[in-house]
């Protein structure tokens, strides 16, 4: 398996947490790629284990971690079999970064935005003071916010302004890629559509690769080159965003289209029937089956991933 | 309209919603001129200044009728909608409820007041109680208001509960909000604000804090809600792609204004002021050819509502400004088409 054309790869990849009533099969069993200059977008409903994902990649595991297992290929290196000082010290926020959820109000408020977007540098390069803050200060003004603005402190800028200072610290060390998760929840429409212009932007700038995990498919489209739909702990299609918006071939994905309103088309959305399934215990077989308006007797096995009308999809119907 | 609770030993729902003399105009909600002003540090007799959150407002709500007020965050949506709960005191301005100045109110009035509207929140599980069970929960408005009679409480709760698709009722009264998910959480709140059958529900982004496929269930509750009961809706918002599914009319507001007010359909095909023609821009629909191109969106951010810009508010991120005029003079209401009204020089 040796695909060099990807910047990540990962396989099998799973993150289980204990809690008080058992074992919670966040993440199971993903595959997953990005292609370099690539932005994928994971949608899927809270409580998917999108987050999870992310926090697995990055192997920011908090104490409770029950199996953590699979392999991940950074830019064709195995980082997985790194111990986690190395990785700490040569991948995280080196080759790999996050803006973590409400990353805007996550900024230390009694700290210069200047010395928060260089530390990054500081202690991964050793880069000199100064430096690191000419540094930060093209990355700064590379979101759209002024270079005067880093001798400020958090709570003197507005929301927008502070996401975009989150994310000129997760690109100050210029990883390959960013993870961006639900970067613009909290944020008002017109700002947000300034992000998504900034994000834009350095993606064609910089060559810089996303994966952009939301909850708002609409938005989302705003940069995706491809959509993975996540669905109880395991992704169940990946997709052109192309072929993926018009179409999509997994039921859950297409009920989940169906659910999003719409300004210019005159269609009534509607919703899914049910909850998602426990993590705790999750069913056998397909994961959707219980709510799915297509399923057949064969649901109740686990389905295989198929390549349909170049889409990847976890559903027998494509069998 | 007095009620006095000490006074009467039965009251009943129906009891306290006779007292209400019905006007003969079909308007239930009349705002007019409304100033929401908050007072900043004081020393003494210096000001230092007021932030105008909302600043001169005037709409009229019919009888149920659902409007949306679309805005962004610190527009003052929120503020309008405090006022019109009775949680902050206009320092100019009426707002008259069913015929009646709600400013003037004493407690027992404002109490009834309050029975007559109902309010859902934004964030369900922050808005309910985590120490007491639907049941409880339900419960309390009609202790709240003098419900003495137990079995119409009961019978109330159950068909609220009925009503907001928490069946088999049974199962749900013993229920603590950790139990729920977020959908049924915010069907609590939304049962909790019918109980004492108001005539206005007003709902502060009811949907916000939801998945999609979540939202339009909520959104298709409050539908059925209000057709049901000919309940008056105002549904605050910042996302106008649900707006449209739920409301008849939207208002757009900005900056402690409202700069447009006009029929969805009529908004969405033919938006008149520059700021909502930049709203609905901004506004994707989830297709493929978004990540093709740049959007084009007015610089900068809302303006401080300490020291708002003179003239229109708007004038300074407006591309279609209007030099020595904009800048100077406010502009009234204007009506370029019938029920269409936008305050915006464009349309002088």
């Amino acid at each position: 398996m040796s695909d060099n054309t990807k910047l990540l790869r990962v396989e099998n990849l799973r993150l289980y947490f204990r809690v008080k009533n058992g074992v919670v099969q966040a993440v199971d069993d993903v595959d997953f790629d990005l292609g370099y200059n690539e932005a994928i977008v994971i949608v899927g409903e809270s409580g998917c284990g999108k987050t999870s994902f992310a926090r697995g990649v990055l192997r920011l595991l908090p104490k409770n971690v029950d199996t953590y297992s699979g392999r991940i290929f950074l830019d064709n290196q195995d980082v997985m079999t790194l111990n986690d000082e190395v990785f700490r010290q040569n991948v995280r926020w080196v080759q790999m970064s996050m803006v973590p959820q409400a990353a805007m109000n996550a900024l230390n408020p009694v700290i210069k935005i200047g010395e928060q977007v260089a530390e990054p540098l500081l202690v991964h390069f050793g880069t000199e003071k100064e430096e690191a803050w000419a540094k930060a200060k093209e990355m700064v003004e590379h979101v759209g916010v002024p270079g005067a603005f880093l001798n400020r402190y958090p709570f003197e800028l507005s929301g927008g302004m502070r996401q975009r200072i989150a994310l000129a610290m997760a690109l100050v060390t210029e990883p390959l890629f960013v993870f961006l998760d639900e970067p613009t929840s909290a944020l008002d429409v017109l700002t947000q559509a300034n992000i998504f212009n900034v994000l834009k932007r350095l993606k064609k700038e910089l060559k810089i690769s996303f994966i952009l995990i939301t909850h708002d498919v609409a938005t989302s489209s705003e940069i995706a080159d491809k959509v993975a739909v996540m669905y109880a702990g395991q992704v169940v299609e990946v997709g052109h965003a192309k072929t993926f918006f018009e179409a999509p071939l997994h039921p859950y994905s297409d009920l989940l289209m169906n659910s999003v309103p719409r300004l210019r088309v005159k269609k009534e959305p509607t919703f899914i029937q049910g909850q998602p399934p426990s993590l705790l215990g999750p069913p056998t077989g397909c994961r959707f089956a219980e709510r799915c308006p297509k399923r057949f007797e064969k649901c109740s096995q686990e389905p295989p991933v198929v390549e349909a009308q170049g889409h990847q999809v976890k559903c027998w119907l494509y069998v | 309209m007095t009620v006095d609770d000490r006074g009467q030993e039965q009251k009943s729902i129906e009891s306290i919603k006779v007292q209400e003399q019905l006007s003969d105009k079909d308007i239930l909600l009349s705002v007019r001129d409304l100033h929401v002003w908050f007072e900043l540090k004081r020393w003494g007799l210096i000001h230092s200044g007021y932030v105008k959150a909302v600043d001169g407002v005037n709409f009229d709500l019919h009888y149920g009728e659902s409007i949306g007020i679309v805005g962004e965050s610190g527009c003052g949506k929120t503020t309008l909608m405090r006022t019109i709960l009775g949680l902050v005191k206009p320092i100019q301005g009426e707002i008259h409820f069913a015929g009646e100045d709600i400013s003037g109110l004493n407690t027992a009035d404002l109490k009834f007041y309050r029975s007559e509207v109902g309010y859902v929140q934004q964030d369900p599980y922050g808005a309910l109680p985590p120490f007491m069970d639907l049941h409880q929960i339900m419960e309390e408005p009609m202790l709240i208001h003098g419900i003495k009679n137990a079995e119409e409480r009961e019978q109330r709760i159950r068909d609220v509960l009925t009503e907001i698709k928490m069946c088999p009722v049974d199962d749900f009264f013993k229920k603590y909000p950790h139990m729920l998910s977020g959908g049924q959480q915010q069907r609590a709140v939304i049962g909790r604000a019918m109980v004492m059958e108001p005539r206005l529900l007003v709902a502060d982004e009811p949907v916000s804090m939801l998945d999609a496929s979540v939202q339009v269930e909520i959104l298709r509750l409050l539908e059925e809600l209000q057709a049901s009961h000919n309940l008056a809706v105002i549904y605050i918002t910042h996302d106008l792609s649900t707006v449209r599914y739920f409301s008849k009319r939207i208002f757009v507001m900005y900056a402690g204004n409202i700069v447009e007010k006009a029929p969805v359909d009529e908004l969405l095909a033919n938006p008149l002021h520059p700021y909502t023609q930049a709203l609905l821009e901004a506004t994707p629909d989830p297709e493929y050819e978004n990540s093709l191109h740049y959007k084009e969106i007015p610089p900068g951010e809302p303006p401080s509502l300490i020291d708002p810009p003179t003239g229109c508010r708007f004038h300074p991120r407006c591309p279609k400004r209007i030099e020595g005029l904009c800048e100077v003079e406010f502009p009234p209401e204007f009506e370029p088409e019938p029920n269409h009204q936008v305050a915006c020089w464009l349309y002088e």
